[in-house]
């Protein structure tokens, strides 16, 4: 283990003032008023419509477009095909890295999944563009598609998620599960997912000469200007790209997906302006989606309830063409002490878009399964399945034994029980039920999300008239980042939140990192943090340096910044306002920057996680199968809390997206075609009003001096983990019947009984 | 080009006329004609827009009990209807049920009638589908098929109709007001719609340009006020189609059943009335015998049409709830879940 300080918070800084208030979102007004601005908002003038016609097989070529017809319609301008479209300078399938993406630009006229892009038609209306796009009406030479888990024969995918190794153990499994007294094996199956973002991907977009102005929902500036700058052979500060708002990512808008690249060859082969945004069928296809997963469970355990193996065999699919490989068994590696633990991956490829990064993408999939079976071990154990998580507890990070930078588990399943009442629940299941005669059961979840930090950089001003300005190019998909970001940056620079102009959201401010991996905060918070402290010490450093000023001889370590004004830490009555330090020095603003980047030496001495426990109360009738959530209490431990208001949004937006995994979520996929028969938001289910009950996030007090100088772990995707598997357990422990194939729909329950 | 005239006549005559040249469709309030439109699904030459037609809005109630709903009577305005509600509870349960508030809001009784179903591959044009193209295929045979039909299905088609209103409105008698070019006549709900057969495409009773004016219910209908309920199982607690649904209706006097009404929704291409099961209740002690060997009755016939064999047994015991619902009587005041197993669930919110 390596030599390693914890980085301490500058001096200066004086927790609490805005961090940590529970502020409402600062764009809220905006959104309720209709007045934000999302990227299809926009109209610049001469724009042209751009539509997708896309491909109604799953696997062939297309053989035939009605080109004619659909040129011949008024108010056509241009039809975009494999024959006739811009030169790009870069190769669609050029993969030069793990997070490149192959993307379906017309390269030529083979059909590798259901919904690809074949064509794209530009018009003065979207009507027209539209009917245009019908017309094409394609043939097509349809072969076989690979369909499903068993599509195709399986090999061991080179990694998986981003860039894990696709098996790793420690211990010997096959001993600890010899030796054991129990033993389970379990299979459980997860279905594919598509992402649905309220917001479907859009692009607006111009050419100015060779500049390219850009509106466009991003969750990564940076790395969507420079893969789209690639493609058409500019430097990438000539493409601006403005996102203050996507109206959510999930990930699915990370990086530039095909489509939207398409809107940019559209605008360059036509001269004019363009918009795209993909119908909601479109999303089923080119933009991403969570992966079906067959995850294998094999446990074991001797005779006091202590695990002495822990096996985690996940099978996944990916596209023809592409690398992505859901890491779902890699949950395994944190959650539960166990002297061995073994993980490995294998994968099918079959004719789908290639999957991609979707909230809690492997931890929501592999969790789900982990924490069924860890329930089903707890019940061949006699135990309650609270117990047997803490009997189990891992007081290090079982696959690596390195310490926790900070673990507040415990608590979150101390104070999440209590909350819930789990003291007085029956060990066996199908015991308990409500006056209506409604079977009533009771399941828990552990939930874990890694606490990463990428690299970001912000750039800080103060002013002569005592107002700051911060700049970092971060993205607000929703989750609250125009506000949490700004109480960061007042803090950082000893300001008032109104008095410091936050800006944010477009690719010409200094790169924020990607909006991903629930690092966000921590990324873009700690460049701000960085840049405050950076442009106080500048100021302090005029002020301590000069002899007119109170501060003058105090050093730069001896002041302190508050309200716009510096101090002297060894005598608050003396100081001064920036301001005036500003005016004397002859300075109408003075400017700082930071930067923030995962501390290498913290990463290897400590695992870095946010924690949480989820308690679920379900009721099923007892002989139609309905079942309905009716409790919903999780209790998250991540670091500091910079807006409990936001966080506990994040909580409870992922305890129902948990919700929608255990009961709803999934593309219903034709056995033959390979085609999502579901694409639309009437008939893929996720919750309703109706069906969220309530909910509670117990927000459970942690410090974490490691993680970064702030302790800020992420909130925005840990709340999927754990709560599907709470619900899935609950459903168990009602019925009785023990249901592995998710979501879990009556017809799985009726059958059963 | 998907070009199609748009009419707007003043009259019912007018209206028939202008929708009895071939290609035309009524346009109520098309929630779900203009969907199936934007997807290509039907392509009418010629909407004939009835939603502005005089005189086709109102309920009007007669001195026997029962009454007449205009055909653009809307779902939600009919459903919170005091004396309609007081009268037909479970059509009101069952109105409450359907789609979302914004849709009933909208949904007129006509359109309710005659929506398409919800198969999959009717929807999607790429899919072969007898019902769209005739003699094209089904592509839903061998497919995805849990909510297909266990009743009443042909090789030629396994879909469903989706509505929940006419449930109810099967079971208790309901009779289908239509004008056409050779005047008035009314059809019985029971015998309005078609089974598929090999004639898909068909799905109701309907001659080119017939409009429906109304739907009455009888008074002899509204002696099941105390003992009615209609039953929804689905996919989420509300915003979902029926995977089976229940409508059932008693007339109970001592403990003993005069009289019974059972039709079951998500089922068969029609709201599925089962006269059988009804006569064998008749006489008898309301109770878990009687109700299951009426789910029996009810079922016999039915085969799964694919991977949807527990909807057989699932309409068993929703038969069963239903009835025995029924038996215990109609509650006071609308569940705050209309129709849903969790109808009694607490909670002052009403949500769907
Ligand atoms: C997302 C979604 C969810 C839904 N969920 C449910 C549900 O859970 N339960 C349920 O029962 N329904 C549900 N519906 C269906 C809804 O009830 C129907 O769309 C609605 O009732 C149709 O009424 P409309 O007035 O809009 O008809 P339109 O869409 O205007 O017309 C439908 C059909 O009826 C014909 N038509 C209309 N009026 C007449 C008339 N007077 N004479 C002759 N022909 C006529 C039209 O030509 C057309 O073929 C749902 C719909 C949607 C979109
Ligand atoms: S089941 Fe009927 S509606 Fe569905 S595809 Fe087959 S023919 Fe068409």
């Amino acid at each position: 283990m390596s030599e390693f300080t914890p980085p301490k918070a500058p001096a200066h800084i004086r927790q609490g003032s805005s961090i940590g208030q529970p502020l409402t979102r600062r764009d809220g007004f905006l959104k309720v008023t209709g007045a934000a601005r999302y990227a299809a908002d926009n109209h610049p003038a001469g724009m042209l419509y751009a539509v997708i016609a896309h491909s109604s097989i799953a696997c062939g070529r297309v053989s035939f477009l009605d080109v004619d017809a659909a040129r011949g319609h008024p108010g056509v301008v241009d039809i975009m095909t494999p024959q006739h479209k811009p030169e790009l300078a870069m190769d669609p399938d050029a993969k030069l890295h793990p997070f490149m993406f192959r993307m379906d630009l017309l390269q030529n006229d083979r059909v590798r999944y259901a919904t690809q892009p074949i064509a794209v038609v530009i018009a003065e209306t979207l009507e027209a563009a539209t009917e245009g796009a019908l017309l094409l009406a394609p043939r097509y030479e349809i072969e076989t598609a690979a369909v499903g888990l068993d599509g195709a024969e399986s090999f061991v995918p080179p990694g998986v998620g981003a860039g894990n190794p696709a098996a790793a153990s420690k211990g010997d499994v096959q001993a600890g599960l010899a030796g054991a007294s129990l033993r389970i094996e379990a299979t459980y199956e997860t279905p594919s997912q598509y992402h649905n973002a309220m917001e479907p991907h859009a692009i607006v977009v111009a050419w100015h000469g060779d500049t390219l102005s850009i509106d466009m929902p991003t969750q990564g500036l940076v790395m969507t200007q420079s893969r789209i700058a690639a493609m058409f052979g500019i430097p990438p500060e000539d493409v601006h790209i403005r996102s203050p708002f996507l109206g959510g990512g999930f990930g699915s808008k990370g990086l530039a997906a095909g489509p939207q690249i398409l809107g940019v060859m559209a605008a360059r082969m036509t001269g004019r302006p363009i918009k795209l945004v993909l119908r909601r069928e479109q999303m089923y296809g080119p933009v991403g989606h969570r992966a079906a997963t067959r995850q294998t469970l094999r446990l074991g355990a001797d005779g006091e309830g202590s695990l002495t193996a822990i096996d985690h065999h996940a099978k996944t699919t990916s596209s023809t063409f592409d690398d992505f490989f859901e890491p779902a068994a890699d949950v395994s590696h944190t959650m539960y002490a166990s002297p061995a633990i073994a993980t490995s991956h294998e994968a099918v490829r079959v004719n789908t878009g290639t999957p991609l990064f979707m909230r809690a993408p492997g931890e929501a999939t592999g969790s789900i399964a982990l924490e069924s079976a860890i329930d089903e071990m707890a019940q061949a154990c006699g135990m309650d399945p609270l117990a047997f998580r803490l009997k189990n507890y891992a007081e290090v990070e079982p696959i690596s034994g390195k310490p926790f930078s900070s673990k507040a588990l415990r608590q979150c399943y101390a104070q999440g029980a209590e909350r819930f009442g789990w003291a007085t629940r029956k060990l066996e299941p199908r015991q308990m039920r409500d006056e209506d005669g409604m079977l009533v059961g009771w399941g828990v979840g552990t939930a874990t999300f890694p606490a990463l930090m990428f690299q970001g950089q912000a750039r800080a001003v103060l002013r002569a008239d005592g107002s700051g300005v911060m700049e970092t190019g971060a993205h607000d998909m929703g989750q609250g980042a125009w506000t949490a970001l700004a109480q960061i940056a007042a803090d950082g620079l000893g300001l008032e939140i109104d008095q410091v102009e936050f800006r944010s959201g477009t690719s010409d401010l200094p790169d924020a990192g990607i909006a991903g991996g629930s690092a966000h905060t921590a990324t873009a918070g700690i460049a701000i943090h960085g840049a405050g402290a950076d442009v106080i010490a500048k100021l302090a450093d005029l002020a301590t340096g000069d002899e007119r000023s109170p501060l003058f001889g105090a050093g730069n370590t001896g002041v302190l910044a508050r309200a716009g004004r510096l101090f002297r830490r060894d005598d608050e009555s003396r100081s001064e306002t920036y301001g005036d330090i500003l005016v004397r020095a002859g300075l109408a603003e003075i400017e700082g920057r930071g930067s923030s980047a995962p501390d290498p030496a913290a990463l290897s001495a400590y695992a870095m996680h946010a924690h949480g426990a989820v308690f679920a109360e379900v009721k099923v009738d007892p002989d139609l199968g309905q079942i309905r959530v009716t409790r919903l209490i999780g209790a998250f431990a991540a670091g500091t809390i910079i807006n409990p208001h936001l966080v506990r949004s994040q909580y409870y937006g992922g305890m129902i997206w948990g919700m929608s995994f255990a009961l709803h979520e999934h593309a219903i996929i034709d056995p033959r075609s390979g085609r999502v028969m579901n694409p639309n938001l009437g008939e893929y289910h996720i919750p309703v009003n109706a069906d969220v009950p309530s909910i509670e996030a117990i927000l459970v007090e942690e410090r974490d001096p490691y993680v970064n100088a702030l302790g800020i772990k992420g909130v925005g995707e840990i709340g999927v983990t754990g709560s599907a598997g709470a619900i899935a357990n609950a459903v168990w422990h009602a019925t009785g019947v023990r249901v592995r194939h998710f979501p879990i729909t009556l017809d799985r329950l009726i059958e059963r009984r | 080009m998907n070009r199609f005239d748009y009419i707007r006549p003043a009259t019912v005559s007018e209206a028939v006329a202008a929708a009895s040249v071939p290609g035309s469709a009524y346009l109520a309030a098309g929630t779900n004609l203009i969907d199936l439109m934007k997807g290509g699904v039907v392509r009418p030459e010629r909407l004939v827009d009835v939603s502005h037609l005089p005189g086709l809005d109102g309920i009007e109630h007669f001195p026997d009990g029962g009454l007449r709903i205009g055909a653009l009577v809307r779902n939600a305005d009919l459903a919170h209807d005091a004396d309609f509600a007081a009268r037909f509870p479970a059509v009101a349960e069952a109105l409450l049920s359907g789609a979302s508030p914004q849709l009933r809001n909208a949904a007129t009784v006509g359109g309710n009638l005659l929506q398409r179903t919800r198969c999959a591959y009717f929807y999607d044009v790429a899919s072969a589908c007898n019902k769209r193209t005739p003699g094209a295929g089904c592509d839903a045979r061998g497919g995805q098929t849990r909510l297909q039909a266990v009743l009443g299905w042909s090789e030629a088609c396994i879909a469903t109709h989706p509505s929940d209103f006419c449930v109810p409105l099967v079971a208790l008698d309901a009779i289908v007001e239509i004008e056409g070019r050779s005047g008035r006549r009314d059809v019985p709900l029971e015998s309005f719609y078609r089974l598929p057969g090999d004639t898909p495409e068909r799905e109701s009773v309907l001659e080119a340009g017939e409009l429906i004016l109304a739907v009455r219910l009888p008074g002899t209908a509204a002696a099941f006020a105390g003992h009615a309920r209609y039953l929804k199982v689905r996919d989420r607690t509300s915003y979902a189609f029926a995977i089976v649904s229940a409508a059932a209706a008693l007339q109970i006097e001592s403990g003993r059943i005069l009289q019974a009404r059972l039709a079951l929704g998500g089922v068969a291409l029609k709201p599925w009335r089962t006269r059988a099961a009804e006569d064998s209740m008749a006489g008898e002690i309301t109770g878990p015998d009687t109700f299951r060997r009426a789910a029996d009755i009810a079922l016999a016939d039915a085969q799964p049409s694919g991977d949807n064999a527990f909807k057989i047994e699932l309409a068993r015991r929703i038969v069963v709830r239903a009835l025995s619902q029924a038996a215990v009587g109609t509650p006071k005041r609308m569940p705050a879940l209309p129709a849903s197993p969790f109808a009694a669930v607490s909670g002052a919110i009403t949500y769907v």
